[in-house]
């Protein structure tokens, strides 16, 4: 019994500091993701809600986010911005892996993997279909 | 335009507030919102929401995380379930008719309101006398999490972890084909079938809708229906308001989440029985 509730006590050490790092490295890509959104934002204001595309039209193509947020049109930093924002659960699954390694739980090591397998399978899957 | 962008900021602060409180998107509250209120093309409505979904769940999670709300095992576990669902939701759209998935996700849902009403007559938030289960101890998903409204460390156990992966598995299908009830399964299988206390059960929904709603959402996003003048300060809204609402949540009883929860779960499960008796 003893050695049960040690074994306890143990796991939820372990999970403070798992959740700890997930959580820091979560927290800077919203942050990153907000600042980005913002400032496509603040340039669509300026530019009087013009955002650089004709009526109806974003960017949605890698390229042509990546020429439009060079060139600084609202609506491709805009995109930029919501992609990390789509990304940072996915950057927590990863994370996750990462941190389970380093606590030795290499059961949730493969579980997590799995969950990140599985993910980029649905990438695929969704383009395909 | 400044104006309708302050709405958006505006009902982004609300969905976000009281999706991070009761584990649900979001979808409920800003599809409406968007297409009865403001005309929108329902396609883009839904491109909206999902991006409302990850805003909520990434949000709010940050807290969730930091305050150990959460159950990160319990998570990770089920989502093996929900992304495999919601691969193969993805791959059976246009095989299986939504109908019957309206009709039985529906019904599901009524089901557990009706289940969570009985709970909070009986009033007992956790169950102190589950027995310990085998898979769950096995998988180390028996948590505990700090309650800032009763000032007190809470232990739980996890049970019925087979039917809790399954319901998961029908959640990502669900959400899959239809697009919708991404929070509402999640929430209902770790509450209604694995007995966990609503706040953990909670927190972990928001965790897990972002990582269900990530892979929709690349297609959506490469597809034109995420509109970013719309999207934008819907997310931004959003950010700040599942902050605050993970906060509000904590202190908050269970019980009172609990009575907002219970006819949410029970709208939302009539809504899908009406769809799936008119034929989607």
């Amino acid at each position: 019994m003893e050695e049960q509730s040690h074994e306890s006590k143990a796991t939820k050490n372990e999970m403070a500091h798992i959740e700890t790092i997930i959580g820091r490295i979560l927290q800077i890509g919203v942050i990153v993701a907000a600042i980005v959104m913002l400032f496509g934002l603040i340039l669509l204001l300026i530019n009087g809600g013009n955002g650089g595309y004709p009526t109806g039209h974003q960017p949605t193509t890698i390229s042509g986010i990546i020429a439009g947020t060079v060139a600084l049109k609202p609506y491709a930093v805009m995109m930029v911005g919501m992609f990390c924002l789509i990304m940072t659960p996915v950057l927590r699954v990863v994370v996750s892996i990462y941190a389970f390694y380093k606590e030795h739980d290499i059961l949730y090591v493969w579980i997590t993997t799995i969950v990140l397998i599985i993910l980029c399978i649905s990438f695929v899957v969704g383009h395909t279909v | 335009m400044i104006q309708s962008m302050l709405i958006m900021m505006a009902v982004g602060l609300f969905a976000g507030i009281a999706g991070a409180i009761l584990g649900l998107g979001g979808g409920i509250i800003i599809t409406p919102v968007l297409t009865l209120m403001m005309g929108l093309d329902i396609k883009y409505a839904i491109g909206a929401s999902i991006i409302a979904v990850i805003a909520t769940s990434s949000g709010a999670t940050i807290a969730y995380l930091r305050d150990d709300v959460l159950n990160l095992r319990v998570a990770m576990f089920l989502e093996i379930a929900t992304t495999i669902g919601g691969i193969s939701g993805a791959l059976l759209t246009g095989i299986l008719d939504p109908k019957y998935l309206y009709l039985f996700f529906g019904a599901l849902l009524v089901f557990s309101g009706w289940n969570m009403w009985r709970k909070l007559r009986r009033g007992q938030e956790v169950m102190t006398n589950v027995q310990a289960d085998r898979i769950a101890t096995k998988l180390k998903l028996n948590g505990t999490y700090f309650d800032k409204s009763e000032m007190k460390q809470v232990d739980y156990q996890v049970e019925a972890v087979p039917q809790g992966f399954l319901v998961m598995l029908g959640a990502g299908l669900a959400s899959g084909m239809l697009g919708i009830g991404s929070g509402a399964f999640k929430v209902t299988a770790m509450d209604t079938f694995m007995k966990m206390p609503l706040k953990p059960s909670s927190a972990t929904s928001n965790l897990m809708m972002g990582v269900t709603a990530a892979a929709s959402a690349t297609v959506y996003f490469f597809n034109g229906s995420i509109l970013p003048n719309i999207a934008v300060p819907l997310a931004l809204g959003i950010l700040v308001g599942a902050v605050i609402g993970s906060r509000v949540m904590q202190v908050l009883p269970a019980r009172i989440i609990r009575m907002i929860f219970i006819p949410v779960i029970l709208f939302i499960g009539l809504q899908m029985l009406y769809k799936g008796i008119i034929g989607g």
